[in-house]
C-alpha cells in the first residue's frame, strides 16, 4: 500500500464537492456523526436529499457564502492505497490555491460538465496542471445523466480536450464519463456507459503508477539540520540530517557538497540510529561524510557524477500570490528546500495568459494570481534542477521580508 | 534506459526500495521536525501522554537521535487529566532523558482570577489557552509542535502544517500562507509564534497502524478496562471528582477504552473489549463514528466550535 496525492479542479458547480463527497461516502470514510451533521444542514436546503458537497465545505465563512475559499485536505483509504485529496477551488481569483494544491499532487482530476464541454476554466486548470508538472491527469466528464449518457457528447469532449492538452504537453491523460451525484463510474464501473472501455474512477486512482515518478538517478540531499550530540561517548559525532529528495545513496559514493563544490565520500548512512548500506528517496536519514568539512543547513550533498545547476541568476515561471504587487527590482527572500537567500526579481519578461497560454507584454506590476516569466538574481548561489526535470529541486518560494508572508511560487526554468 | 522509467516491481535492483504508506508518512513527519529544528530558536513539543503526542515523540526520536531533542516537552495540565496519562507522561519523558515542562491551568486560574465554568461537565478546555499563551511568553517559545491531524475536524482540514499565530495566539484562516512542495516558511515577527503539526496528514487508523508496527507503548486507558461511567446522551463519561453526578444519572461499571485522552470532563469512553492494539485496529475499521464525534463532548455544542476556538488561540 502506498499514497496517492491528488487534486480536483473544476469550475463552480461542475460537481467537485459532490464528487469528493461521493468518494468519501462510497469508500466508507464518512462517519455517522459527520453524516448527521450534514443531514442537519441539508434539511435547511430545498430538496431535502443529503448534500454530499457539504462534507468538503470547511470553514464557516465558506458555508455562509456557499463557496470554497482555501485548500482543504481530505483523506480516505482503500485496501490498496491511502489517498490525500487537496481540494482546491476553481474560481479565477484563486489560481494561487490551485497552484498550492497542485505543487504536491501526483494526479489531477479535471472536472468537465458534460453539458458545457471544455470551457475557459478547464483550459486554465489544465495549464496550471501542466506548469506545476502534475504527472497524471484524469479528465472526469461529469453530469453524464444530464446528457442521456451520450457517447457522442463524451467523445466530442474527449476530442476537444485532447487538442487543448496537446498544446500543453500534458502526458498520461485518462478520460472517464461519470455522474457524481448518482455514483456512476465512481467506485464501481457503471452499466450506464456500455461503450466506455476504461475502469471506474476509484480503480484508476488505485492503480496509477506513482513510484515510477520518483527520480532515482539524480541524487539530491538538502541538509536540514546538523546532529552534534557533543556528549562524551559521541564527542566527534557529526551527522547531516535531511530527507533524500531524489536518487539513491550508498556508503562509499563519491559526492559533492554544493554550492561549495567540495568533493568527498559518503562514510555512513543512518536510519533511526542504525547503519544501512543504502538509502533512497524519499527517506529521511542521517548522512556522514569522510572528510571534515563545514556543512550547514541549506547545503546539498549530491552525486558527483550527476550534478545539479549552481547559479545566482536564473529564469523562473512565477505565480504571484501576494496582495502587494510585484515590480521588477523588488527584493525578497528566496527559499528552495532548506536554503534561504536574499534575492531580487530583476526583470519580468512576459505575462502568461492562463486561459490561452499566450505570452502577453510584461505588466508594470504583477498582481495576485498572475503568472509571469521573470529573471531572479540571488545574493549567493543556489543549487537547483529545472522544475520540468526534477520537481522536488526546482520549486521555490519568495517571501516578503517585511511581512514574512509567502508571496510567490517559482518554477525554475534553468 | 533511465531507471526512473521502470516500475519498481519490474526491476530487481529497485526491489528493496519498497516504501509503504506508513514509511512515507513517517519520513514526511521527520522532515517537518527537522525543519522546526532548523528554522526556530526556541521550539517546544506539546506532550500530554495521549497517543498522538506519544507518536510525535517517537518521530522526534527518529529525527534527532543520537542527539538530544532541540526542544523541551511541554504539558499544559488542566488538572482534569487522567492519572494514567500523567504517570505515563512522566515515566516516558524520563526514560528518554528529555526535559519536560509542566504548567498548570489551576495556577493560571488563581493568578489571573479566571472564572471557571460551572455545570455538569465543567471543562477547562477553554481556560487552557490562557496557560498555553502565558507559557509561550514565559519561555519565549517561537514554535509549538502539536499532534493535531487534519482528519479530526473540518477546520483542521484547512490548517497549514506551519500555522502562524499572532501575539494572542490567534489563527486567521483567511491569512494563511500558501504552503507549496515541501517548503515550509516559518519566518515570524517577534512575539508571534508558529504552531507546527507534523502528523497533519495522518488519520486515526494510520496512527494505530504505526503504533502497532513500532510496538509503541501507550497508557493503559487506551485498552479495554472496567470503569465506572455515567451515560449521558449516548456517551459514556467516567465518573470523577470533576464531573457533577445527579441523582437521575445512570451510573454503572462498564468495560471501556478511550480513543482520545483529553480532559476527564470532555472525553468520553467507548464500550469495548479491545485488549490490544490489533483488536483496536479491528474495531476502528469496523466503527462508524469518527474519533471526535464519539469522544468529544464539547464539539457537539456548535457546528463551528473548533473554528472559533482556534481563532482564539486554541491549539
Ligand atoms: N445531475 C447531476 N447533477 C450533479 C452531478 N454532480 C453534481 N451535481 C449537482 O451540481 C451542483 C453543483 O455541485 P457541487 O458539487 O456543489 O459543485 P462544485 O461547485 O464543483 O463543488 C449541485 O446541485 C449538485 O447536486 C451529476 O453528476 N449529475
Amino acid at each position: 500500500m502506498d499514497i496517492l496525492r491528488f487534486i480536483t479542479a473544476g469550475s463552480v458547480d461542475d460537481g467537485k464537492s459532490t464528487l469528493i463527497g461521493r468518494l468519501l461516502y462510497d469508500s466508507k470514510s464518512i462517519m455517522i456523526d459527520q453524516l448527521e451533521a450534514i443531514e442537519k444542514q441539508s434539511r435547511n436546503k430545498e430538496d431535502g436529499e443529503i448534500d454530499l458537497a457539504l462534507l468538503t465545505d470547511g470553514l464557516r465563512a465558506e458555508r455562509e457564502q456557499g463557496i470554497t475559499i482555501d485548500v482543504a485536505y481530505k483523506y480516505f483509504n482503500t485496501p490498496k492505497r491511502k489517498f490525500i485529496i487537496a481540494d482546491a477551488p476553481g474560481h479565477i481569483q484563486y489560481t494561487r490555491n490551485m497552484v498550492t494544491g497542485a505543487s504536491n499532487a501526483d494526479l489531477a482530476i479535471i472536472l468537465v460538465d458534460a453539458r458545457h464541454g471544455v470551457v475557459e476554466q478547464t483550459r486554465r486548470h489544465s495549464i496550471i496542471a501542466s506548469l506545476l508538472n502534475i504527472p497524471h491527469i484524469v479528465v472526469a466528464i461529469n453530469k453524464m445523466d444530464l446528457v442521456n449518457n451520450s457517447e457522442d457528447v463524451y467523445n466530442n469532449i474527449v476530442i476537444d480536450y485532447a487538442k487543448a492538452a496537446a498544446t500543453l504537453g500534458l502526458k498520461n491523460i485518462k478520460y472517464i464519463p461519470i455522474s457524481a451525484i448518482n455514483g456512476d463510474n465512481i467506485v464501481e464501473k457503471s452499466e450506464r456507459f456500455p461503450w466506455y472501455e476504461g475502469n471506474s474512477l476509484l480503480d484508476i486512482l488505485e492503480t496509477v503508477e506513482v513510484s515510477s515518478d520518483i527520480n532515482y538517478t539524480d541524487a539530491r540531499f538538502p541538509v536540514q539540520y546538523v546532529i552534534r550530540p557533543q556528549s562524551e561517548e559521541l564527542h566527534d559525532y557529526r551527522g547531516y540530517a535531511g530527507k533524500i529528495i531524489s536518487g539513491i545513496y550508498k556508503i562509499g559514493d563519491k559526492v559533492t557538497i554544493q554550492p561549495s563544490g567540495l568533493e568527498t565520500t559518503i562514510s555512513n548512512i543512518e536510519i533511526e540510529g542504525r547503519q544501512v548500506e543504502q538509502a533512497f528517496a524519499p527517506q529521511s536519514v542521517v548522512l556522514h561524510i569522510k572528510d571534515d568539512m563545514d556543512l550547514s543547513r541549506g547545503d546539498l550533498i549530491v552525486h558527483t557524477d550527476a550534478q545539479p545547476n549552481v547559479a545566482n541568476e536564473f529564469e523562473v515561471l512565477l505565480c504571484w500570490m501576494g496582495n502587494k504587487p510585484l515590480e521588477a527590482g523588488n527584493k525578497y527572500l528566496f527559499q528552495i528546500n532548506s536554503r534561504v537567500v536574499k534575492a531580487v526579481v530583476k526583470e519580468i519578461a512576459y505575462k502568461l495568459n492562463v486561459n490561452s497560454l499566450e505570452k502577453e507584454d510584461a505588466p508594470e506590476k504583477a498582481v495576485l494570481n498572475d503568472i509571469v516569466k521573470a529573471t531572479i538574481k540571488t545574493a549567493s548561489p543556489i543549487v537547483f534542477d529545472s522544475y520540468k526535470k526534477l520537481r522536488v529541486n526546482g520549486g521555490a518560494i519568495l517571501i516578503d521580508e517585511t511581512s514574512n508572508v509567502t508571496v510567490g511560487a517559482c518554477m525554475i526554468q534553468a | 534506459m533511465a531507471i526512473n522509467n521502470l516500475k519498481n516491481e519490474d526491476n530487481p535492483a529497485l526491489q528493496n526500495l519498497r516504501f509503504d504508506y506508513l514509511d512515507h508518512l513517517e519520513s514526511e513527519s521527520i522532515h517537518i521536525f527537522r525543519e522546526v529544528a532548523g528554522q526556530f530558536e526556541r521550539p517546544a513539543l506539546l506532550f500530554s501522554g495521549g497517543k498522538d503526542s506519544i507518536v510525535l515523540v517517537h518521530l522526534a526520536l527518529k529525527a534527532f537521535r543520537p542527539g538530544k531533542f532541540p526542544f523541551p516537552l511541554l504539558h499544559i495540565d488542566t488538572g482534569h487529566n487522567f492519572q494514567e496519562a500523567l504517570d505515563f507522561r512522566d515515566e516516558f519523558a524520563s526514560s528518554i532523558g528529555e526535559k519536560l515542562i509542566v504548567r498548570k491551568v489551576a495556577d493560571t486560574i488563581k493568578e489571573k482570577k479566571l472564572t471557571e465554568l460551572k455545570g455538569k461537565f465543567a471543562s477547562r478546555n477553554a481556560l487552557q489557552t490562557f496557560t498555553l499563551l502565558d507559557t509561550i511568553e514565559e519561555f519565549k517559545f517561537d514554535a509549538c509542535i502539536g499532534g493535531a491531524r487534519r482528519d479530526e475536524e473540518k477546520a483542521r482540514a484547512k490548517e497549514r502544517i506551519f500555522s502562524v499565530r499572532d501575539e494572542f495566539g490567534q489563527w486567521d484562516p483567511k491569512l494563511q500562507r500558501p504552503e507549496l512542495w515541501n517548503t515550509y516558511n516559518g519566518r515570524i515577527h517577534k512575539g508571534e509564534n508558529v504552531r507546527v503539526f507534523p502528523i497533519s496528514n495522518w488519520t486515526e487508523l494510520d496512527i494505530w497502524n504505526y503504533i502497532s508496527r513500532n510496538n509503541i507503548e501507550l497508557p493503559s486507558i487506551y485498552f479495554a478496562h472496567e470503569r465506572e461511567v455515567l451515560e449521558y446522551e449516548g456517551q459514556l463519561v467516567a465518573t470523577s471528582e470533576f464531573v457533577q453526578i445527579d441523582e437521575s444519572d445512570k451510573v454503572s461499571v462498564k468495560k471501556v477504552r478511550y480513543r482520545t485522552v483529553g480532559d476527564m470532563t470532555c472525553t468520553a469512553a467507548v464500550a469495548s473489549n479491545a485488549a490490544n492494539v490489533e483488536d483496536i485496529i479491528k474495531e476502528i475499521i469496523a466503527t462508524k463514528t469518527s474519533e471526535r464525534g464519539e469522544t468529544r463532548i464539547d464539539d457537539k455544542v456548535s457546528e463551528a466550535a473548533m473554528e472559533d476556538r482556534k481563532k482564539g488561540g486554541y491549539f
